[in-house]
């Protein structure tokens, strides 16, 4: 095990030593700066990382930590104007319009985003650059099934009787996957996203208040009896390096027609007196050095193309290639009358 | 007397500037920001708001009464005997009080699966039931360590006067001891029911996605559903509820807190019957649960073995610092947090119970309410009010130890105020006849007195920032000061079985940690032979 750590961490270092840098030029002026990154409790980029981006610049980074997304955008609205920091980063899809609302960002247009797919860049006055992606898909547990019960395809599927009492979601009034999970059933079945519920809960659905429940206490994998378990495109590979006693491939799989994407997003925050330093950050976000370094950290996906992935991710990790998708401010319209009615049909 | 003079605003002032800065301050400038009006009006129209009302003050009513009435026997035990292992198992009872909430709903939810307790008549999972279960195992710890020190203090032969008058032992219990120890109860129970009362991890994960507190639903308006007028709404609800419990409950104790003859003499051994028989309730309620993290810590993918342990020590790439290095953190803040808490604590009690009489209501009135205000409401609060120099202290490092002592105040407080409370003025009065400066009489009578308090109220303090997950989840952080249970929570947010095993073994190794802080915060004898007679 201990080897198999150093192998990850050798691959790592390995990766930061390779990564080329986009060379961008410098802005004047901005050397012995310190400018302050707020993220979300989930962010960490390898030691030296962040190195880089002070030896290419004199810029030096401190890093603050908020909650989970969600509390960490409330809490960048209530400072709107005087930010404790001078960019964020971990703003998704699910709350971005909510920031933008709260006018938190100064537009800033990275020369990097041109490579960056233009899926992901969802704010058309770059108020926010998409820096990673992820899909958040139901995941099974492989040796669940077989020739004669395969693991279901699609979002129909799961409301078979063949799967009944076999899927576990979270709650999307307290969870981020749970609320990812319920925005594909309304991308995929529009106004009848109700009866798609009221089918699931038929066919015995299991709620949870939050991931770690979800997949400790009723998946499979943490020993419940449950193969099937709203997670993450990059749970399998997590199985795999975290494996104890490692294993061949992981024991779980993704089912890639019931996923919904899921994009962060960092900004230059407004009121900010280091604009010229938070900008070229933004910049050194999108540079290869930072891009490679983000899988293994933070087990989402680079959003820049020219960034390569780790071993376990090419071999393990897959993508959707049409996942589901709503436009951001049409979830901040109607997240909590969706959430709500949610409630109503699942739980009541 | 100069120095008394000078000393004196000193003892008042350094709890004022604390609450005021760190509290009062914060709390009122979050609320008059997002406070409407109109919403509160709309919001007691509401059927859902009276259910959420209603369910969070009858659990935390429950709670409280279930903790009381298990954790009296074993108060008795640790108050009247002496046995060896005695200061242990006072510790050892101390460490559910700082297990994650995550980690205890993962071993409750294991133990009702062992049990057969998913399902069927006797289901526990997502009932209200479980989530009594859990406030029980958290808040035993509290009424136990508070009404046992009390206990210790009191004379024993005012009982044993009435059973020789042929008082049954039921009744000597029930109408001389009780009465008694009502100052110390009504103590605790206010700690337990404020700490349920604004209980959050307990009710999200082991009550089911139905149930809702005032806490649950404070943070889901402000965090999930960005409805800053509802959360405010609720947020001054719950103020108000806190503030009237706190008014009541701070009643209570002054009528009920006579004067008590002080004595603390030798024990005798318990029987053992009497022993075994309080352990067994103890380990029910406190071992089992205990037993499968330590279980879980040890197993790895090749049977029972130390790997967890080892891993901890090395960084996995989710986190900044190793776990290890986090546990280091933790610590560290435990100790600038206990030591504020202590200073601030132990000067506002001697105000409270010394001190002019506005002065002393006000001290045992505000410093309890921290207690009772949601963490969205005191980590925003901080976040809003204090953004400006000179106190600009949102990024600052100590702001977590200090949102921790906010919390570990009361638990000083309620220890040491209905201690010093009891001692007889004639004592003092006794002691300042014989010549002793007030300073002399403080350091010779008070302190020997209520030193014991004070030091289960420094554990408590301790406990309560090593364990804390609350109001810190929404102060930034710096990712180098990682503490213990942050690292646990990301642990176990990223599937594999390594992960979930370092995370069990990191639990432990808080257990450990917390059960040994206490032993030696508690260490000193406990006092005998100090004061001993009576004047």
């Amino acid at each position: 095990m201990k080897r198999l750590i150093s192998f990850f961490l050798l691959a790592g270092l390995t990766l930061v030593a390779c990564g080329e840098e986009a060379s961008q030029p410098v802005p004047e002026g901005i050397a012995g700066q310190t400018i302050t990154l707020l993220t979300h409790g989930s962010f960490w980029v390898s030691e030296g990382t962040l190195q880089a981006f002070t030896d290419q610049t004199g810029v030096q980074v401190e890093l603050l930590e908020g909650g989970d997304a969600g509390e960490m955008v409330a809490s960048a609205i209530l400072t709107a104007g005087n930010p404790v920091a001078d960019v964020l980063y971990g703003v998704d899809n699910t709350f971005l319009q909510r920031a933008l609302d709260a006018d938190l960002f100064e537009p800033y247009a990275s020369p990097a985003l041109s490579n960056v797919p233009s899926a992901l860049q969802l704010d058309g006055q770059h108020r926010v650059t998409p820096i990673d992606f992820g899909d958040v898909c139901v995941n099974y547990w492989g040796d669940w099934f077989d020739e004669t019960l395969p693991p279901p395809g699609s979002l129909d599927d799961l409301i078979d009787s063949r799967y009944a009492g076999q899927l576990v979601v979270q709650n999307p009034e307290t969870s981020s996957p749970g609320l990812a999970f319920l925005l594909a059933t309304i991308a995929e079945y529009g106004d009848g996203w109700e009866e798609y519920w009221a089918a699931l809960r038929r066919n015995e659905v299991a709620v949870t208040t939050g991931w770690e429940e979800a997949y400790y206490g009723e998946f499979v994998s943490g020993g419940g009896d449950r193969p099937l378990v709203v997670s993450y495109a990059s749970s399998p590979p997590a199985e795999f390096i975290y494996a104890d006693p490692p294993v061949e491939s992981p024991p779980t799989g993704v089912l890639l027609d019931t996923c919904f994407r899921q994009i962060e997003f960092a900004g230059v925050l407004k009121g900010t007196p280091h604009q010229a330093a938070a900008q070229a950050l933004i910049d050194f976000m999108l540079s290869d050095t930072f891009q490679e370094d983000i899988p293994l950290n933070m087990f989402v996906f680079p959003a820049s193309q020219t960034a390569a992935l780790p071993e376990a991710f090419v071999n393990f990790a897959r993508l959707a290639e049409d996942p589901y998708q709503l436009p951001p401010a049409d979830i901040e319209a109607h997240r909590n009358e969706w959430t709500e009615r949610w409630t109503q049909i699942v739980l009541r | 007397m100069t120095l008394r003079r000078l000393a004196w605003p000193v003892v008042v002032l350094v709890p004022v500037a604390f609450l005021g800065i760190f509290f009062l301050w914060p709390v009122t400038n979050i609320l008059v920001k997002g406070f409407v009006g109109g919403r509160l009006w709309e919001l007691l129209h509401e059927a859902v708001f009276w259910r959420v009302l209603w369910f969070t003050v009858w659990q935390a009513a429950a709670s409280t009464a279930l903790a009381l009435v298990l954790a009296l026997p074993g108060a008795h035990l640790l108050a009247r005997f002496h046995f060896r292992g005695r200061s242990l198992l006072r510790a050892l009872a101390t460490v559910p009080f700082v297990m994650p909430t995550v980690v205890v709903a993962g071993a409750f939810i294991a133990l009702f699966e062992q049990f057969g307790l998913n399902d069927g008549a006797f289901r526990m999972r997502h009932t209200v039931w479980a989530l009594l279960a859990a406030h029980v195992f958290f808040n035993l710890a509290i009424v136990l360590r508070t009404v046992g020190s009390y206990w210790e203090g009191l004379d024993g032969r005012v009982e044993e006067q009435a059973r020789l008058l042929g008082a049954r032992p039921g009744q000597v219990f029930l109408r001389v001891t009780l009465p008694r120890l009502a100052p110390a109860v009504a103590s605790a129970a206010s700690v337990v029911f404020l700490f349920c009362f604004t209980s959050f991890g307990v009710i999200l994960l082991l009550g089911g996605p139905t149930r809702a507190t005032l806490e649950t639903e404070i943070w889901r308006h402000a965090v999930w559903r960005g409805d800053m007028a509802s959360a405010s709404a609720l947020a001054v609800v719950q103020l108000g509820a806190v503030m009237s419990l706190v008014l009541v409950s701070n009643f209570l104790q002054r009528r009920r807190g006579g004067r008590e003859q002080t004595r603390l003499d030798s024990r005798p051994m318990p029987s053992r019957r009497l022993l075994g028989a309080n352990l067994g309730l103890l380990l029910v309620a406190l071992g089992l649960p205990v037993l499968v993290l330590v279980e879980r810590s040890l197993a790895t993918g090749n049977g029972y073995s130390f790997d967890n342990y080892r891993a901890l020590t090395v960084r996995v790439t989710l986190l900044p610092v190793s776990a290890l290095t986090a546990l280091g953190n933790s610590v560290l803040f435990a100790v600038v947090a206990t030591a504020l808490a202590v200073l601030v604590g132990g000067f506002a009690s001697l105000v409270v119970v010394y001190g002019r009489r506005s002065l002393s209501h006000f001290f045992d009135f505000g410093l309890m309410l921290p207690l009772g205000v949601s963490a969205v409401t005191l980590g925003f609060g901080m976040l809003v009010a204090l953004d400006a120099p000179p106190m600009d202290f949102r990024s600052w490092r100590w702001l977590v130890p200090v949102a921790h002592a906010l919390i570990g105040i009361p638990f000083v407080l309620r220890t040491v105020v209905p201690t010093l409370r009891r001692i007889d003025p004639k004592v003092r009065e006794s002691a300042a006849l014989l010549g002793a400066s007030p300073f002399q009489v403080g350091r010779l009578v008070d302190f020997p007195l209520a030193g014991r308090a004070l030091a289960v109220g420094a554990a408590f303090a301790f406990a309560v920032s090593i364990g804390e997950f609350g109001a810190t989840s929404f102060l930034p952080r710096h990712p180098d000061r990682l503490t213990a249970p942050l690292a646990l929570f990301r642990l176990l947010g990223t599937p594999g079985d390594l992960l979930r095993g370092q995370a069990m073994a990191l639990a432990v190794l808080l257990m450990v940690l917390t059960g040994l802080a206490v032993l030696v915060i508690e260490g000193r004898p406990s006092g005998r032979g100090v004061v001993r007679g009576d004047f």
